[in-house]
């Protein structure tokens, strides 16, 4: 039915056609499903927690507050994913050892210190650091060495979460300051998480690079056509290499919440199938994953529909290690629903329908 | 000069095998002289076979596919999943050791018709799906049973314990007492599967034209070769051979487990890739592959036996020795690319 009124309408056409089409639609399924299964989904309390500050409640709250790694990995995600046209699966390894790094740096190796050994803006450097570097690797492996993304990104993958307890000596530091705490839940006196603030402040600094740089048609161009960007006076490896130091920066910027939720790290759980969510959500937002085109919005949209979609599995009782096969479902049915073959199937089917429907009437 | 014209004159094939085979013996070689001791004798190199067995069968698979210019991640998952419910089959419901076998390969034949109708049919990117495929599977060894368990079924344990003495090989031990060196029935099956798998890509016209698609797909398509039918094939093989190692793997380990074959995938990739199949397809060869299993597994034991038995140090030599492997083969095909234009 949907698809004849589509063919009629060219408004409803051209709003199927907008990236942000699909995520705004996962959202207002999910929505109505939760709204259909528990009428006080959407609630938002304000509750007094651990600390003794007033904050707020909620499932929404939870979904902002959860979904701002996601958010934030989407951004360097979605670069990658235009410029070079695959995928880096180490950003949940780097995760562990930008957070490694950190906690070294905070408590100066040792496992139980009693105050901070190094002011936080130094740690947080330090890891953005180590994450750029990260990054440069993996870059250097992709535009130099002309290696798969995936491939030259398994690497990491691979090595990522030993390197990170290497850093440590495997012991597992706690920091000791509670204001470290504040990245990853509360500042006293503000009820709204502080990651939101975290995902704004980066969305406005992406926002802005985008808009006064020709980074976006850069990458555009160097993932729509290598060698005719090249002769355009691009340089492709530059900006593949780019792209993947940014992400290790967003990279950087989620450890320091992942590592701050816990004052702590455990290196083969924390951040453990990021990676997936963090394609999963490029995928959301309509973006080829063979590179080329990108919305940014749209894929951070994505990041929040993926975590909407945790939280409301999680509702349903669904066990944290089976998450992963409800989630593979979900990519699968929207790469099969995306893939080029199928939509010009579709376009058939409805152009067959169509004839038919103009006789009848 | 003179080396320079034998360098050319090699194909791509030979020259990254020939890289890998050295490169193995001069390791085992290395090992011997500085560890000494356990590297002599020839049970230790059955060993790695033994415990290797799966690991070989499905790198041999992820060979097929990477020749064929795919790839497959979802193989860990797959053994995972095999092996969870072969336990769960043989200890709850009291099944055979055929009905088992016969869930394994149903399993892999599932896996490996899916992948291959949504990669080669649909067009959709290999590493999405068999992404997808993996944690699907890692997923479904879950919901299928949380807790890892032991099979105790008699008739499987009698099996499991089943070994095969190799003859004219073996030691003295520190008793004075000869003990025949042996290997298990998985060691047998993976090497019958490489003996196969080599006979089909060196001699059959489908293995000819798994090479010719992973070349180049457009000059295969003008030749008149099925492409899609091609890559559907070679994900099927994949996936049935992840099935085949699940039992293997599941025979060798005699239990279920979520955290069973964690990474394999990543090891089965390496080893296809330090036994010089190369990622962008049309080069690979399965005797190269099996080297490099026993390269990847020989640096483990090496690793473990040199006291760096931390956990942590056998994940950074894996990565290290793909990384130096991927950076040989790029600049290999670089000089080899420019050579050509010359």
């Amino acid at each position: 039915m949907s698809k004849n009124i589509k063919n009629k309408e060219s408004l409803l056409k051209r709003l199927t056609g907008n990236q942000l089409f699909i995520p705004i639609i996962a959202i207002i399924l999910l929505a109505v499903i939760n709204l259909i299964n528990d009428p006080g989904f959407f609630k938002i309390t304000p509750v007094i927690n651990n600390a003794g500050n007033t904050v707020l409640s909620g499932y929404l709250i939870t979904i902002l507050d959860y979904g701002s790694e996601l958010g934030i990995l989407a951004i360097g995600m979605t670069l990658v994913t235009a410029a070079s046209g695959g995928q880096d699966i180490s950003v949940g390894a780097t995760i562990a050892i930008a957070g490694s790094a950190m906690l070294r740096v905070l408590c100066g190796g040792q496992a139980r210190p009693t105050e901070l050994q190094a002011p936080i803006i130094v740690a947080f450097l330090v890891a953005c650091v180590v994450g750029m570097l990260c990054g440069a690797f993996n870059g250097m492996l992709v535009s130099v060495f002309k290696i798969q993304p995936m491939i030259a990104t398994l690497i990491l993958f691979t090595a990522g979460r030993s390197i990170a307890a290497w850093i440590n000596n495997n012991e597992l530091p706690i920091v000791p300051d509670p204001k470290f705490a504040y990245f990853g839940g509360f500042i006293p006196g503000c009820p709204i998480p502080t990651t939101v603030f975290i995902v704004i402040a980066c969305i406005i600094v992406i926002a802005l690079v985008l808009k006064f740089t020709n980074l976006g048609l850069y990458t555009q161009a160097v993932g729509i056509n290598e060698s005719s960007s090249r002769l355009n006076g691009i340089n492709p490896t530059f900006i593949k290499f780019l792209a993947f130091v940014i992400l290790g920066l967003c990279v950087a910027v989620a450890a320091l919440i992942k590592v701050s939720r816990l004052s702590t790290i455990n290196y083969s759980v924390i951040a453990k199938d990021i990676e997936m969510d963090a394609i999963l959500a490029v995928a959301l937002g309509g973006n080829a994953l063979s590179g080329g085109k990108f919305n940014m919005w749209a894929s951070i949209l994505g990041a929040y529909v993926i975590q909407f979609l945790t939280t409301t599995l999680y509702k349903f009782n669904v066990q944290s290690d089976a998450l992963a096969a409800y989630k593979a479902v979900v990519v699968i049915l929207l790469v099969v629903f995306s893939a080029p073959t199928v939509r010009e199937k579709m376009n058939q089917l409805t152009k067959k329908v169509k004839p038919a429907k103009k006789e009848v009437a | 000069m003179k080396k320079k014209s034998i360098f050319h004159k090699m194909s791509d094939t030979g020259l990254l095998l020939t890289i890998t085979i050295v490169i193995f013996f001069l390791m085992y070689i290395g090992a011997i002289i500085f560890q000494g001791g356990g590297f002599t004798k020839p049970q230790m190199f059955f060993n790695i076979l033994n415990l290797n067995a799966a690991l070989i069968i499905t790198a041999c698979g992820m060979s097929v596919v990477m020749i064929t210019g795919g790839i497959d991640i979802s193989v860990g998952g797959v053994v995972a999943l095999v092996s969870m419910c072969c336990a769960v089959y043989l200890d709850y419901h009291d099944g055979s050791i055929l009905g088992s076998i016969l869930i394994a390969l149903g399993i892999g034949l599932a896996y490996g018709l899916i992948q291959g109708f949504l990669v080669a049919y649909l067009d959709i990117q290999p590493f999405i799906v068999s992404l997808a495929g993996m944690f699907f599977a890692r997923g479904m060894t879950t919901i299928v049973n949380t807790a890892p368990f032991n099979v105790a079924d008699e008739e499987f344990t009698a099996l499991k314990l089943t070994r095969i003495y190799v003859p004219g090989m073996g030691s003295v031990n520190k008793k004075g007492i000869y003990v025949p060196a042996y290997v298990e029935i998985g060691v047998i099956v993976a090497l019958i599967i490489v003996v196969l798998l080599f006979l089909v890509l060196r001699y059959t016209k489908l293995g000819r034209s798994f090479y010719a698609v992973g070349g180049n797909k457009q000059s295969a398509l003008m030749l008149g070769l099925n492409v899609k039918k091609t890559k559907f094939i070679s994900h099927l093989i994949c996936s049935e051979l992840a099935g085949i190692a699940g039992y293997v793997y599941f025979l060798h380990a005699g239990s279920g487990s979520a955290s069973h074959a964690m990474g394999m995938e990543m090891n089965a990739i390496a080893s296809s890739i330090i036994g010089g199949t190369m990622l962008t397809g049309g080069v690979g060869n399965i005797i190269g592959t099996l080297f490099g299993v026993l390269s990847l597994s020989t640096i483990q034991n090496i690793v473990s036996s040199a006291g760096l038995d931390q956990a942590w140090w056998t994940g950074i030599t894996i990565a290290a020795m793909l990384c130096i492997f991927l950076l040989i083969q790029s600049v290999v095909m670089a000089q080899k690319k420019r050579a050509l234009k010359n």
